[in-house]
């Protein structure tokens, strides 16, 4: 990835949102490739709901930035045939929970072309999907369904946590020939970072990244739970505790060396996400590294995250997604091991 | 919008196409009439006879014809050994198209080269038509592959298996088209039960919404599995068009000329930036819906005999005889080469490799992915201490 032609400038830019940084990977992908479209509801002229594709419409033309008809199968399913004829297709799901009448597609077909084929047809899709939970939305908006795609082969899945990532990710999902789905923490839109479009990308896109280093335990998540356990690790250090912090950034696949070179410092791991515990990320985590880190483990791999119930509604969903005190409680399980 | 160029955008602004003409005297006996409650449109009536239709007017020379019936036979011989091997055990699965050749030949020897086809898994005609080798089909039948083949290189998608997703596939493909700026023009292939289907139905919202050049081609074989076609709809298949803007037409699927006809007309249409065509080709499935089926629970002998007056090789056969066309040695010359054919596919179908266990690992993703090449690595070195074991004995 080339620096950005950017103005020079000795005056620092102002910090930008999440989401306007994923409107400037988009829109320097969109630049830097004639072939990468732009699919969604309401992503043209309204510039999406969360505006993270606002004004691309207006500068690429509606062949390149295409308001489709209200339907997600349709949006995945075309997409492939455009892939099909070269074209490298980023579609946006307009919220986690409707993301699901294109499952099949997701699933069936961009999944598995590429083996169907023997490798000889690509489908670089990237499906950028809002997700999770923590703005008081009504139900179908705050889910987060990640597990469901890392458990479908041929998918990458990623998650960005903060605006720099945001930037750099997305368009390192652009140039991948794999499918990726692209979760973005709506909570986190509004966050702003600076932005160095000329740096480029700090960090691989199958990486994950240690965010604070500790030498007494560590809290892996991704995503929306990067920011909480980042004040989880500032609390503890009030309390004499010395936590690191994992940014996952990719789930499928998932970095596990970093974990467990993390693991085989600290002893303890406590990982973290907002969708269901059950069956979810963080059990996959448990058990390769307690495969890899069997003896130097000093207490079992704590889970801290959604439950096995339907998203609750947005009055008790405080309750439901791990915050600050959940985590905390499970660092002083794991610490009275 | 750089590749929907104004011409076409004009175009699809004006009224809406007519509705298709349906020809009165075609609803006698030979057209179906009789027997169905709508007419077709038909170039050879199952006699033999040619009929000409105002619409559809189409020069077909007798070496044109001749071809036409070859590629009937052909096809029909490939499905003939696909399921005979299935019957001696060497494909896991086969699904038959006896009595859709008309309808699969003529509409893909419509198509130019440029041209894509999005097929179900039935389309061992379309296949044909497209010069994808028919060994290529056998792959996934016999389970040493799920598919294998290079959709570009023949302009062939993949077979579908889950029924209607590659109407999805051959819209986007036609916008792809539309943003080239090319001529060229898409077909997909579904049939009645896929009708029902969510995304056939949003395939054809799309198409409609961005005018793409794309041929929607029903083969309406009148079941599926053991449903039939009354079970997916209450109005006949191609009257759906006209409620997404489109137009649609029925044409006798068991008649190649007519079904070489429309599909051209309609792929002229589509390349010419005049969108999208609902083609609902009338036809039967012969055979069962698959090797594992067995139609006799829900469908009466009279029904298939009824279709079996209607075949669509016999037709152009008589045809050709009657006008002179083709003399005996020309049809021994055919028999042979479709004998010669099956032969070749027999060999090759037994010739077929296993993949490598490992190989399942080749393809899941373009490059590495630590999970992916974990388990490769685990998996081979468990393979290879059985080798180890079985060396040290």
């Amino acid at each position: 990835m080339s620096p950005a032609a950017t103005t020079a400038s000795d005056a620092p830019a102002a910090p930008v949102t999440l989401a306007k940084a994923l409107n400037k990977g988009l829109r320097r992908a969109m630049e830097q490739d004639p072939k990468v479209l732009l699919m969604g509801e309401d992503i043209g002229k309204l510039g999406g709901v969360f505006r993270v594709t606002d004004g691309l419409q207006k500068d690429f033309g509606d062949a390149r930035v295409i308001d489709t008809p209200l339907a997600e199968a349709g949006i995945i399913g075309t997409a492939i045939g455009l892939a099909l004829r070269g074209y490298r297709p980023v579609c946006e799901i307009q919220f986690d929970g409707f993301v699901f009448p294109a499952y099949d597609q997701i699933t069936t077909q961009v999944a598995k072309l590429y083996a169907r084929s023997l490798g000889k047809m690509r489908v670089p899709i990237v499906i950028r999907i809002p997700y999770g939970g923590g703005i008081g939305a009504v139900e179908h908006h705050s889910e987060s369904p990640e597990a469901l795609f890392a458990h479908t082969a041929g998918l990458r899945v990623v998650a960005c946590s903060n605006p720099v990532d945001g930037y750099w990710m997305i368009q390192q999902a652009i140039e991948s020939d794999d499918p990726v789905i692209f979760f973005e923490p709506k909570r986190r839109y509004w966050d702003k970072a600076q932005l160095d479009e000329s740096a480029g990308p700090a960090y691989g896109f199958d990486q994950a990244v240690v965010v604070r280093p500790g030498t007494d335990l560590t809290l892996a998540a991704h995503g929306p739970m990067v920011r909480t356990c980042l004040d989880v690790a500032r609390a503890a250090e009030e309390e004499g505790r010395s936590l690191e912090v994992i940014d996952l950034r990719t789930i499928s696949p998932l970095d596990v060396n970093t974990v467990v070179e993390s693991v085989n410092r600290t002893g303890r791991l406590v990982v973290v996400h907002e969708a269901p515990v059950f069956f979810g990320l963080g059990a996959e985590l448990a058990a390769q590294v307690t495969d890899r880190c069997f003896y130097r483990l000093e207490a079992p791999v704590g889970r801290v995250g959604g439950f096995h119930t339907p998203y609750p509604p947005s009055r008790i969903e405080e309750t439901y997604l791990p915050d600050l005190d959940r985590v905390l409680d499970a660092v002083d399980r794991a610490f009275d091991h | 919008m750089t590749t929907r160029t104004p011409a076409r955008s004009r175009r699809s602004a004006q009224a809406p196409e007519p509705e298709p003409v349906l020809v009165p005297e075609a609803a006698a006996a030979d057209g179906y009439g009789a027997a169905e409650e709508l007419p077709l449109i038909q170039l050879l009536t199952p006699e033999g006879e040619r009929r000409s239709h105002p619409d559809y007017p189409l020069d077909v020379d007798a070496e044109q014809a001749r071809a036409l019936y070859r590629d009937l036979v052909l096809v029909r011989r490939v499905d003939a050994e696909g399921t005979a091997l299935q019957r001696q055990g060497e494909l896991g699965l086969w699904a038959s198209l006896l009595g859709q050749e008309a309808a699969q030949v003529g509409s893909g020897r419509a198509m130019r080269p440029g041209d894509f086809a999005f097929p179900t898994y039935r389309e061992h005609g379309v296949a044909w038509t497209r010069g994808v080798p028919p060994i290529n089909l056998l792959g996934m039948f016999r389970g040493v592959n799920n598919g294998g083949w290079d959709p570009n290189e023949k302009n062939f998608m993949l077979y579908t298996i889950v029924i209607g997703s590659q109407t999805l596939h051959a819209v986007g493909y036609a916008m792809g088209i539309q943003r080239d700026g090319s001529d060229d023009a898409v077909i997909a292939y579904f049939g009645d039960g896929a009708s029902s289907q969510g995304d056939v139905n949003e395939s054809f919202v799309f198409a409609a919404s961005y005018n793409a050049p794309v041929v929607f081609f029903c083969q309406n074989n009148q079941w599926a599995i053991s449903e039939p076609t009354e079970r997916q709809s209450r109005v006949p298949l191609f009257r759906r068009a006209s409620g997404f803007g489109f137009p649609g037409v029925r044409v006798d699927g068991n008649d190649v000329f007519a079904c070489l006809a429309v599909t051209r007309a309609a792929l002229d249409r589509a390349r010419t930036g005049n969108g999208p065509t609902l083609i609902e080709a009338y036809t039967y499935r012969m055979g069962a819906h698959t090797t594992s089926d067995d139609p006799t629970r829900y469908r009466g002998n009279d029904e298939v005999e009824l279709w079996r007056a209607r075949d669509p090789l016999a037709r152009l056969r008589t045809y050709l005889v009657r006008e002179g066309q083709a003399d005996d040695e020309f049809f021994a010359e055919v028999e042979a080469e479709a004998d010669a054919l099956a032969a070749e596919i027999r060999a090759g179908c037994l010739s077929l490799p296993d993949p490598h266990p490992l190989s399942m690992f080749d393809y899941a993703y373009t490059g590495p992915h630590a999970q992916v090449e974990a388990e490769r690595e685990e998996l081979a070195a468990y393979l290879d201490s059985f080798t180890d074991e079985e060396a040290a004995r």
